[in-house]
């Protein structure tokens, strides 16, 4: 097992890795930028280094200070979390090459994993079903462009290869349009991702989003944990995700859930994984793949009572998988509120001194947090503060549970979307569940006398 | 343990009764021994390991008689060094030569323009030639060759 890992995050889930580490009885080096010298995690860390200025492309982005930190630290892994160079397989690789071990998987699954059109090419070869489309990338030709579309039947969308997490991507309803909005994805993709290849997809009308997490190891051992419905969205980010998904028959969650363990063995996949979909009419519709630990892993944990990250930590140090398929047990309801520091329903960033900080408490409830009283939020990185988690017998006591701790909780100084759960939270159709991703946008769209923000989404 | 705890256990032991102070921290462990206690020069020690802001090896450290409290052998950094502090742009280790065995870029007293260099920082296994970013005299050198530095710590004084 190892000695000392390097934390190379921040915020929620650098504290979230250190725990882990520190239950695991792992020394912990977290790396940080000027502006999160008083991070919580950093103050309990065996060792800081503080690696850059603020931005993040010179800190939580610059391989060479993150692997230069693990060197003069004699960290032996390095956890990436997620986002900044969780999913960068290049950095991955030089991680390895510097003689560190990455705690996620090998860089050629990333690299598979992050190409959208390989990934889907590939799952297609594992039996996993996909959203009918083009097969692989689209070509320049307009003539088997127009005659992929009919194929595929309107609406479809344009999606970015080197995309994903909703960036890149364009829906067209005629075929007029359709010539045009290729062209415009791909000019877009070649700026933003450095690739410019595209390819096409139904584009589903009401889906829900459904995914699943797996856990791999080495030898080719895989399970998945059960699924986690993340339908409340607003511009493709997750606001509340919740396990299991409510309403969809066990037997097709199951047959997909084999089919994306299997899949893993066949890739060789190693770590922890999330395969998404979008599920509608009792069809499941593999869309993209996450190949790192997830924001909402705690729904998932409280449910099946397996600590994900520890898990990372045991298959990156060359552990056989400790569970196998049919000791996995689902239990009761988990529902997690993501906390951002933004007005509630003008969704501007709201950084600044935090100068109360109470959370809530009680059985089932979970707080996934680094903030705490007094703390900075800095306008420099995304505006997720915390995390809470409700967990229950049922969904309705998961749903009651959450609506109190809700009530409880109290931040001052800066503003949170609190307001918005207190609102989703005795939410008739959320209530009933089932939602699909576009309801909350429909909903927040009904609301009276709302200025309109435009806003750059940002990739979780 | 990093430079400021060693100053708040020396006046510790310097204002109290204790003769002798032995902390252990993980794998690093401090002995203090007032002058009292040994009729010798009294001795800060430090078993040497790896951490941030921590000289390695370091050897023990003798004050003059009359002194009552020992300094640490490694240039100590004071809280507020007056001068303009040239600090590290990267994580890596430092070095005061280009090779081990050749002469320090610099001393203290040298005097230095813009431009030239002072150190190098090995990152990732490549040595990188740390510039100064003013011009004047070296008062100050905060580090010990061969320490571990981040980003933005101090290295160097010039007046």
């Amino acid at each position: 097992m190892f000695e000392k890992i390097l934390i190379a995050n921040r915020g929620e889930i650098a504290l979230r890795i250190q725990r882990a580490c520190r239950e695991m009885g792992i020394k912990t080096v977290v790396v940080h930028s000027e502006a999160d010298r008083d991070a919580k995690y950093v103050k309990l860390a065996d060792e800081s280094v503080c690696i850059g200025p603020a931005p993040s492309i010179s800190s939580y982005l610059s391989m060479p200070a993150i692997i230069s930190a693990a060197e003069v630290t004699d960290a032996q892994a390095i956890h990436p979390g997620y986002g900044f160079l969780s999913e960068n397989a290049d950095f991955a690789e030089r991680v390895e090459q510097s003689g560190f071990v990455f705690i996620g998987p090998r860089p050629d699954s990333i690299r598979l994993m992050g190409d959208k059109v390989s990934a889907k090419q590939t799952m297609i070869k594992a039996g996993v079903p996909c959203v009918p489309g083009s097969e692989g990338a689209l070509p320049d030709d307009p003539r088997i462009i127009i005659q992929t579309a009919r194929k595929v039947g309107y609406p479809v969308i344009i999606k970015a290869a080197g995309g994903g997490g909703g960036r890149g991507m364009r829906v067209v309803h005629t075929e007029a349009a359709l010539l045009n909005a290729v062209a415009m994805t791909k000019t877009e993709a070649g700026a933003a991702f450095g690739n410019p290849e595209v390819y096409m997809e139904k584009f589903l009308e009401n889906p829900r989003h459904v995914e699943i997490q797996i856990l791999a190891d080495e030898f080719k051992n895989a399970i998945w944990l059960g699924e986690r419905d993340c339908s409340m969205q607003r511009r493709h980010q997750k606001v509340i995700e919740e396990a299991p998904a409510a309403g969809i028959p066990r037997k097709i969650i199951e047959k997909v859930g084999e089919r994306c363990a299997d899949a893993c063995r066949k890739i060789g996949y190693r770590g922890a994984g999330t395969f998404e979909f979008l599920y509608e009419d009792g069809e499941f519709y593999f869309i993209e793949m996450n190949t790192r630990v997830q924001v909402e892993h705690p729904v998932t944990e409280m449910i099946t009572g397996i600590d994900i990250v520890q898990e990372q930590i045991r298959i990156a140090a060359g552990q056989k998988l400790r569970f196998r398929q049919r000791e996995v047990k689902l239990t009761g309801h988990a529902i997690e509120c993501r906390i951002n520091a933004e007005d509630a329903f003008k969704f501007t960033p709201s950084p600044g001194r935090i100068t109360s900080w109470h959370v809530p408490g009680g059985p089932g409830i979970r707080v996934d947090s680094h903030a705490y009283s007094g703390y900075y939020v800095p306008p420099h990185y995304d505006s997720m503060i915390g995390k809470v988690i409700a967990h229950g017998a049922t969904r309705e006591q998961a749903i009651k549970r959450m609506q109190i701790a809700l009530s409880e909780m109290v931040v001052e100084g800066i503003l949170t979307n609190i307001p918005l759960h207190r609102e989703l939270m005795v939410d008739a159709r959320f209530i009933e569940g089932g939602t699909s991703i576009h309801y909350l946008e429909h909903k927040l769209a009904e609301k009276p006398d709302l200025p309109k923000v435009t806003q750059k989404p940002t990739k979780k | 343990m990093d430079l400021r705890k060693l100053k708040t256990l020396i006046d510790l032991v310097a204002e109290s009764d204790i003769a002798e102070l032995e902390v252990t921290e993980g794998e690093g462990k401090v002995r203090i021994v007032k002058s009292c206690a040994y009729p010798q020069n009294q001795q800060v020690m430090m078993v040497p390991q790896q951490m941030m802001q921590q000289p390695a090896p370091m050897a023990t450290a003798q004050a003059t008689p009359s002194a009552p409290l020992a300094a640490p052998a490694a240039p100590a950094a004071p809280e507020v060094p007056e001068g303009y502090l040239v600090k590290s742009p990267m994580v890596g280790t430092f070095y005061r030569s280009s090779a081990p065995g050749t002469p320090p870029f610099v001393n203290i007293g040298s005097t230095i323009k813009e431009g030239e260099t002072l150190c190098i920082i090995e990152a990732m296994k490549l040595l990188n030639e740390i510039e100064a970013d003013a011009s004047g005299v070296i008062t100050q050198i905060l580090v010990e060759n061969g320490q571990p530095v981040e980003y933005g710590q101090p290295l160097f004084v010039i007046a």
